[in-house]
């Protein structure tokens, strides 16, 4: 599926490039992602070193554990299918929380430990489980009780409630996370049928 | 309310950087030696993820520049205007998914040329604060742990998007308009 979507994308954004004209724009845009990518480099491994020495000290220290224990009824609940201690909880648990706090920069390193977590108690390692794509929907439909990037940027364009938005916002994403997590199950369930 | 929170992000990662090293160390743990381990792995996951980072960088960069989200609205724009969708937002709707900044810089445009306390600007950062990157997302989170079958992962991703697009126009519809 991936493979096709990148062709996909390739071939449409080239092919019509040119019919349009704009295949100039298109030679520029292929060198701005190799500049665009060195600084993204360094600007990635830069904060995934800092939150990742700092969820070291975290999950030695037991910190993780405790809010794994913590928030058990309602994350064990998401994730049937993990361990009632299991390590993956915690840097779950740590994603979530950066999510619900508008930490967006925090929340990828704590993503990724929670995937390579997940992924040693794969049966299947090329195989995306059960546990995973319920911990992807919990990501990309951005739960979050601030969302700070778009407060800031209506501010700056001079709004007179920049704030305003912020509930609707946050029931928006929450209704994305139920019914995504509703077709996750649906999926499943699907699948054991046939 | 909303002060409320902007306070509390505002302290929260001072707070974090103080609390978990402070915890740590009550408990005995050697702090620096211990961040600077994490740290290393920290480097090693940034390594892991770069090439799945500029695969998914070049195809929305070329697809981005040749004005396909254009395209694309226009073609629904008919569609679009029927149920009081604003055709401004429909590119948008597009662009989150694919690509962070991309869709950041197109809110701002939104705001800046239609006023952000007008319905399209309250639309518009209603949907860019409600949903996430999420084709990027799957494609470098999976990437990094090596999985190649997302077996539903896209679809229910992009489906939970959709829920809370509809929802966002819904929503705004009722409060705003």
């Amino acid at each position: 599926m991936v493979n096709f979507i990148w062709l996909f994308l390739l071939l449409v954004g080239i092919v019509m490039a040119a019919f349009c004209g704009r295949i100039e724009a298109v030679s520029a845009a292929i060198w701005q992602v190799a500049e665009q990518g060195i600084a993204l480099t360094l600007e990635i491994a830069g904060i995934m070193m800092l939150w990742m020495g700092l969820l070291r000290l975290a999950e030695k220290s037991g910190f993780t554990n405790f809010l794994a224990r913590l928030t058990r009824p309602v994350v064990g609940l998401l994730f049937p299918d993990l361990a009632k201690d299991s390590p993956a909880l915690g840097a779950i648990v740590m994603n979530i929380s950066a999510n619900l706090l508008g930490l967006g920069n925090a929340a990828t390193p704590f993503g990724l430990k929670a995937m390579d977590d997940l992924q040693k108690l794969n049966k299947r390692p090329e195989e995306a489980s059960n546990s995973m794509i319920t911990f992807l929907v919990l990501n990309t439909s951005a739960i979050t009780l601030i969302p700070a990037t778009v407060i800031a940027l209506r501010a700056k364009s001079g709004s007179l409630f920049p704030e305003e938005i912020v509930g609707i916002t946050i029931f928006s994403g929450l209704i994305g996370t139920v019914v995504g997590l509703l077709a996750h199950f649906l999926f499943c369930r699907f699948r054991r049928w046939r | 309310m909303a002060n409320f929170f902007m306070q509390l992000s505002r302290y929260a990662i001072p707070a974090i950087f103080l609390i978990i090293p402070l915890y740590a160390w009550f408990k005995k743990v050697p702090v620096y030696e211990s961040f600077v381990e994490g740290a290393k792995e920290g480097l090693f996951v940034t390594l892991r993820i770069l090439p799945y980072l500029m695969g998914m960088l070049l195809a929305i960069g070329i697809f981005r520049a040749a004005g396909a989200f254009d395209l694309i609205s226009n073609i629904l724009a008919p569609l679009t205007s029927k149920i009081g969708l604003p055709s401004e937002v429909v590119p948008l709707a597009f662009m989150r998914p694919l690509s962070g900044t991309g869709a950041l810089a197109m809110t701002a445009d939104i705001l800046s040329t239609y006023g952000p306390d007008s319905f399209i600007g309250r639309l518009a950062s209603v949907i860019q604060g409600s949903t996430d990157t999420t084709f990027y997302i799957i494609t470098v989170y999976f990437g990094s742990v090596g999985i190649r079958r997302y077996r539903h992962a896209l679809t229910v991703g992009l489906i939970a998007d959709a829920a809370s697009m509809i929802a966002a126009f819904c929503f705004c519809y009722l409060y705003f308009s």
